[in-house]
């Protein structure tokens, strides 16, 4: 299913509705208000200009190598996203994977899904690992592969069409309180980076695990997050992107707005149900339509951000 | 208490009570126990039993394993002795203890 739909909508009535449709949601970020628009159907393909610009594709726990009976064929569901996207009729420039790209940081499972991910009818290609990404002793699988534009660091920004892209690490040296980690020397680096940037440029900050604490007895949030946050406060518009929890959760503070995206493997339970963050099983008719991407289209006025949730069914 | 606690993984474990290996199970996003006493030379067996991986690593990088997908097994022996905390990188909110001492 695929929503491309943008419709301008006063804000204060678009707040209303920031229920989740179980087609997708839409969230338009104006003016560093949020709108959300429920989709109830698919929407036809408009041409560029009237709905914005398609500026990136988040893609999100692939997790290749899991076999489990919540998802026998990951490979296959994969596949199917990336037929989905290729099949938009307007592909954004970027697709940005905010990690857990295998399941068990084996060789093998990267190198299958570098073979899946070049099917992607999008050339450029961001990363940030996921803890299972990460979980070879040495940490050598997913920085031999994707290190590069980080300087093997994992934090790097990049500039596109306007926009800050800002990838962080937090995977790596969890604290005993089990949430994500950025550490000193990220924290450093983050306020050096955007120090000095106008407050009108739209900011995209991206990690694997969430940057908000979303439920902290599944480690599902990152320790200090809140000083990146800081950071950031000051900017018109930002949108901060995670994976992690396999569901879409959203929260808006200020002029942030956080959203977690779905995995293209596996649905996790909510917060809180059962004994902990492991795959769950549901039927398998009801998988596709928990399974999926995001889309994020740059509106040039005025200058805005629109973030869509699109599933496989 | 050491011996209680030894008796009790004997009996969750089927362990020998004596023996030079002891067991943690991992299951449901926890070790069990979740903090073990051992002697000097013993070495630990964590086995995940869970359908999602974990792994074994001590907080001072003592020891480390590799992601251990279902039934996969890590084994360790501990000389010296200390207590040694460790985490599930995957899962970090999953903490155990190892408390090596001599008799």
């Amino acid at each position: 299913m695929s929503n491309q739909d943008s419709v301008n909508q006063g804000r204060r009535g678009a707040l209303k509705c920031l229920a989740y449709g179980g087609a997708g949601t839409l969230f338009t970020l104006s003016g560093g208000v949020l709108t959300a628009l429920d989709l109830t159907s698919a929407a036809a393909a408009t041409p560029a200009g009237k709905n914005g610009l398609p500026l990136f594709l988040q893609i999100s726990d692939t997790h290749i190598g899991f076999n489990k009976e919540a998802n026998p064929d990951v490979a296959g569901t994969l596949t199917r996203t990336i037929a989905m996207v290729n099949a938009m009729p307007q592909k954004p420039p970027l697709a940005i994977h905010t990690g857990d790209i295998t399941h068990l940081s084996k060789p093998a499972e990267f190198d299958t899904a570098a073979s899946l991910l070049s099917q992607l009818k999008i050339t450029e290609i961001h990363t940030t690992p996921g803890e299972h990404d990460v979980a070879d002793v040495n940490v050598t699988e997913y920085f031999t592969r994707y290190g590069k534009p980080s300087q093997n660091r994992g934090y790097y920004s990049f500039d596109h069409h306007g926009v800050h892209f800002v990838s962080l690490i937090n995977v790596l040296n969890f604290k005993a309180n089990g949430l994500g980690n950025l550490g000193h020397d990220q924290l450093e680096w983050l306020e050096q980076d955007l120090k000095g940037r106008s407050a009108s440029m739209p900011i995209v900050v991206y990690a694997h695990m969430p940057l908000w604490t979303v439920y902290e007895p599944w480690g599902w949030g990152t320790g200090d997050a809140d000083q990146a946050m800081s950071y950031l406060k000051r900017f018109g518009s930002v949108t901060v992107l995670n994976g992690h929890i396999h569901q879409i959760v959203q929260k808006v503070e200020g002029n942030i707005t956080y959203h977690t995206a779905r995995s293209t493997a596996y649905p996790q339970p909510s917060p809180g149900q059962g004994s902990g963050p492991g795959p769950l099983k549901v039927p398998s008719d009801e998988l596709p339509k928990m399974l999926g991407v995001s889309n994020l289209t740059l509106k040039q006025h005025p200058s805005s951000l629109a973030l869509t949730d699109t599933t496989l069914a | 208490m050491k011996n209680q606690l030894m008796c009790l993984a004997a009996l969750l474990f089927a362990t020998p009570v004596f023996a030079a290996e002891e067991t943690v199970s991992i299951k449901e996003f926890a070790f069990s126990p979740v903090s073990m006493t051992i002697t000097p030379g013993t070495t630990v067996r964590w086995k995940n039993l869970d359908g999602e991986p974990h792994t074994i690593r001590s907080v001072d990088a003592t020891f480390r394993s590799d992601a251990l997908d279902q039934n996969d097994s890590f084994v360790f022996k501990f000389d010296k002795p200390g207590t040694y905390r460790y985490v599930c990188s995957i899962h970090p909110q999953m903490i155990g203890t190892i408390i090596v001492k001599n008799r």
